[in-house]
C-alpha cells in the first residue's frame, strides 16, 4: 500500500510499526510524550503504547543514553531522541565512549541495540545549536553506525531497520525536510539499511549526498538540465559504513565528481568519499574530487545561512569548476 | 511491565513569602525587605517594564521581525528582584529566557532581540554589563558562574569587607536544567571550593511540556543540602521576597559564606518559545489558578493600599509605551550579518584555512552582485 506523507508522518509510522512488532521497543527523549515531541515526531505514541514504553525523560541528555544503555542490558531496545543536534552533546561520552565500545570490549557478550534519533542540520531560521550538523562526529567513531534517510520512504523503513538491528546507530533526521511529503509504500520491500542509492541517472557528473541535501542537489539536476548537463544523484543513506561502490561504478562513467553536505569541510563525510572516490577511481577521474560544504566556522546566525548552506547555485559552480578543470 | 509514576513533588519546604497574591506585606522571622515605598516602586516599575518588553519582542515574533521568542510572562518578580539584588560588581550568568534580569543589568533592550532574530549570537560585551551571553544549552552555564565565583576567590574579592570590592554571582536556570549532570557538577564545585555563587533556580513548573514531577521528588531547594550548603525556597511571583532571599544571599557569598540554592517557585503563564502549543499538555484551570497570584497585580495592590497618586501610574504606561515602541524601532534596525565578517571571528587571528575560505567565499558572492536575487 502507498501513501503520501511527510517525513515527520513517516517516522511516526515506522516507530509505530516498531513498538507493535517488539515490546521491547522503548522510546525515551524530552517531550516525547504528551506532545509528541518538539516535532511531533512521537505524536499520540505515548497515547498509545503505554508511559512505561514513551517515556518523558528528566531533561539530561547523559542521562537519557546512559540509562538507555542499561536498559539494553535487560533486553530492551531503546530509541533514544536527542531535541535538537547541538544537544547531543552532554551525551557525547556516553555515546562514544560507552554505546561504541561495550560490544567490541565483551568479544560481543554485549549488545547495544540503542538507535539514536537526532533532527540534524539547518535552513529553518533557528537559533544557535539547532542547526548543527554532527555526523562526522559519530561517522569517525569506531563501534557507531550512521544512517541518514532524506525522504519520507526511506524514513519509514530505515527506523524500523535501525530498531531492528543489533548494533547502535545514530540516526540522522532531515530536520528540514520533516514537512515534505513523499510516497511511502508499506509493502514493498525495503532496500537493505546499508546501501547507497541513485536518486537521478545521469552522465556528465556525479552529485553524492545525504540528508536534507539531497533534495537540493536534485534540484541543482534539474537547473543544470537547462543548460544541457546531466547529472546523476547518488544518496549515500549510510554514513558509516559507506556504500561506495555506487559512487564509484558512477564515477568511472561521468568523471567528475561533486560531494555536497552541510557540515564543515575540515574532516567531514565530504573528505572521506573524496579519499576513497581517489584511491578506487583515480584513472577515471577527469578532475579532483569537489566539494561543496558549510564553511568551517560554527553555525552562523540564522539570517545568514542560506549563505553559508550549500545551495543551487554553489553546487553548479563547481560542477562547472571540475569540468572545467 | 509498570512504572510508577510520581505525579506531585512533595511540597515539605516552606515558601519565603513577603507580599501576599492580595497585595499585604507580611513579616518573615529571617528574610526582610528593607526598602521604602519609593524602592517599591521603583521595582513595580521595573516589573512593569520587564513585562513590556517581553510582551512586544512576543508580538514582533507573530509579525515575523524575529524568528522565536520565550516569553518570560508570570517570572518578572523572580527576575526583577533577583535582579535588583545585585552590585555593580556582581556578575549574571544567565539562560534564555532572562529578560526582566538583563533588563536590570543595563542591557538596551533592542540587543535581546538580535539572537531571536538571527542577526547574531551574542548581543553585548559580557564584561560591560557584568551579564554572561544568553546559553540555551540546558544548564551549562551554571558551571561558568561556579567557575567565575572560583576566580573571585582567588583574585581577593570575596570576604574583604570592602563593599566596593567583595563580589559575587548569580546564576539563573530552570527546574528541567536541574536534571542536568553540569548542574549537579556546578553544585559540587561550588561547595568544595566554597565558591561565592547564588544558584537562583526559576522553577516555573514545565520543561517544555514535561511537568516538574518528571524531574525530581522533592522540592529542588533540596538539593543543596546533599552537597552541604543552604537551599532555600521562595514565592517566585514576590518581587520583596525575591529581593530580599537574593540579597541575603549574595551578602553572604561577598562576606565568604560560600553558595547558597534559591529555588523561586514561579509559573510560566507562556509557552515554552513562541513554537510551542501549551495546550497540548496542561489545563487551562491551572494557567487561572496561578494568574491569580499574578506578580506585578499584587505590587500594584500594595501600592495602591499604600496611596501611591495615579499619575505616577499613568506616567509609567506611558514610559511602557515607549519602551515598546523603542524595541520594535531597535529590532527593525538590526543590521543582517555579513557572512564574510563573520570568517574574522573564528579564531583571535584568521587561519590560511579560513582566509582562503573567506576569499573565495568573496569571490563567489561577486558573480551574483547586482543581479536579482
Amino acid at each position: 500500500m502507498s501513501e503520501k506523507m511527510p517525513i515527520a508522518k513517516a517516522l511516526n509510522a515506522g516507530l509505530r510499526a516498531a513498538l507493535e512488532a517488539d515490546e521491547k521497543v522503548l522510546i525515551m527523549g524530552e517531550d516525547v510524550g504528551p506532545l509528541g515531541g518538539v516535532f511531533r515526531v512521537t505524536d499520540g505514541l505515548q497515547k498509545d503504547f503505554g508511559e512505561s514504553r514513551v517515556m518523558d525523560t528528566p531533561l539530561a541528555e547523559s542521562g537519557i543514553v546512559g540509562t538507555a544503555i542499561g536498559l539494553t542490558y535487560r533486553g530492551y531496545r531503546p530509541v533514544v531522541e536527542i531535541q535538537f543536534d547541538g544537544f547531543v552533546y552532554p551525551a557525547y561520552d556516553q555515546i562514544v565512549s560507552q554505546v561504541a565500545k561495550l560490544h567490541f570490549r565483551s568479544l560481543g557478550d554485549v549488545k547495544v541495540p540503542i538507535v539514536i534519533r537526532i533532527p540534524f542540520g539547518g535552513g529553518i531560521g533557528a537559533v544557535e545549536h539547532h542547526s548543527e550538523s554532527p555526523e562526522a562526529q559519530f561517522a569517525m567513531t569506531a563501534g557507531l553506525k550512521v544512517v541518514a534517510p532524506s525522504n519520507a520512504h526511506d524514513a519509514y523503513w530505515m527506523i524500523q531497520q535501525a530498531i531492528a538491528s543489533d548494533d547502535p546507530i545514530v540516526f540522522m533526521e532531515p530536520k528540514r525536510r520533516y514537512w515534505e511529503a513523499g510516497e511511502v509504500d508499506t509493502e514493498a520491500e525495503p532496500a537493505p539499511l546499508w546501501e547507497s542509492q541513485v536518486r537521478r541517472s545521469g552522465t556528465d557528473a556525479t552529485l553524492i549526498t545525504y540528508g536534507p541535501m539531497v533534495t537540493t542537489c536534485l534540484q541543482a539536476a534539474e537547473a543544470a538540465r537547462e543548460d544541457g548537463l546531466d547529472l546523476e544523484v547518488i544518496d549515500l543513506r549510510t554514513l558509516s559504513p559507506l556504500d561506495l561502490d555506487p559512487v564509484h561504478e558512477s564515477v568511472r562513467r561521468t568523471g567528475h565528481a561533486v560531494v555536497v553536505h552541510e557540515a564543515a569541510r575540515n574532516l567531514g563525510i565530504g573528505a572521506e568519499v573524496a579519499a576513497r572516490v581517489t584511491e578506487e577511481c583515480f584513472y577515471s577521474l577527469e578532475a579532483p574530487v569537489q566539494r561543496v560544504t558549510g564553511y568551517d566556522m560554527p553555525y552562523p546566525p540564522s539570517r545568514a545561512e542560506d549563505e553559508f548552506l550549500p545551495g543551487i547555485d554553489r553546487i553548479l559552480d563547481a560542477v562547472d569548476t571540475a569540468r572545467a578543470f | 511491565m509498570s512504572a510508577p509514576m510520581p505525579e506531585q513533588v512533595s511540597d515539605d519546604l516552606p515558601l519565603v513569602q513577603l507580599l501576599t497574591p492580595a497585595g499585604e506585606r507580611v513579616e518573615h522571622p529571617e528574610f526582610h525587605y528593607d526598602g521604602d515605598d519609593a524602592s517599591i516602586r521603583d521595582l513595580y516599575r521595573d516589573l512593569v517594564l520587564a513585562r513590556r518588553i517581553d510582551t512586544e519582542a512576543y508580538a514582533l515574533q507573530r509579525h515575523g521581525e524575529i524568528g522565536l521568542w520565550p516569553p518570560a510572562l508570570g517570572q518578572e518578580a523572580a527576575q526583577v528582584g533577583s535582579g535588583r539584588a545585585l552590585r555593580p560588581q556582581d556578575f549574571a550568568f544567565v539562560s534564555y529566557r532572562e529578560h526582566g534580569v538583563a533588563w536590570t543589568r543595563g542591557i538596551e533592550p533592542g540587543k535581546l532581540v538580535g539572537l531571536y532574530r538571527g542577526v547574531e549570537l551574542g548581543g553585548w560585551d559580557p564584561a560591560e554589563h557584568g551579564m554572561g551571553l544568553i546559553s540555551i544549552v540546558i544548564g551549562a552555564h551554571v558551571l561558568h558562574a561556579t567557575g567565575y565565583a572560583m576566580g573571585l576567590t582567588f583574585d581577593g574579592a570575596v570576604g574583604t569587607g570592602d563593599p566596593e570590592r567583595d563580589a559575587a554571582v548569580i546564576t539563573y536556570f530552570g527546574d528541567g536544567a536541574s536534571s542536568q549532570g553540569d548542574v549537579a557538577e556546578a553544585f559540587d564545585f561550588a561547595a568544595v571550593n566554597h565558591a561565592p555563587v547564588v544558584f537562583f533556580c526559576q522553577n516555573n513548573q514545565y520543561a517544555i511540556s514535561v511537568p516538574l514531577s518528571r524531574q525530581t521528588v522533592v522540592p529542588i531547594a533540596h538539593r543543596a543540602a546533599g552537597y552541604g550548603f543552604r537551599g532555600v525556597r521562595v514565592d517566585g511571583n514576590d518581587v520583596l521576597a525575591c529581593h530580599a532571599v537574593t540579597t541575603a544571599a549574595l551578602q553572604q557569598a561577598r562576606d565568604g559564606g560560600g553558595p547558597m540554592l534559591i529555588e523561586a517557585v514561579t509559573y510560566r503563564m507562556g509557552a515554552h518559545t513562541t513554537s510551542d502549543d501549551p495546550s497540548r499538555y496542561r489545563a487551562d484551570d491551572e494557567v487561572e489558578e496561578w494568574r491569580a497570584k499574578d506578580p506585578i497585580d499584587r505590587v500594584r495592590a500594595y501600592l495602591d493600599s499604600a496611596g501611591t497618586p495615579p499619575q505616577f501610574f499613568t506616567d509609567l504606561d506611558a514610559e511602557a509605551e515607549e519602551m515598546g515602541e523603542h524595541l520594535r524601532a531597535m529590532c527593525q534596525a538590526l543590521p543582517n550579518p555579513d557572512l564574510a565578517e563573520l570568517f574574522d571571528h573564528v579564531f583571535t587571528e584568521q587561519t590560511d584555512e579560513l582566509r582562503e575560505q573567506q576569499a573565495a567565499y568573496v569571490a563567489w558572492r561577486g558573480q551574483y552582485e547586482g543581479s536579482p536575487a
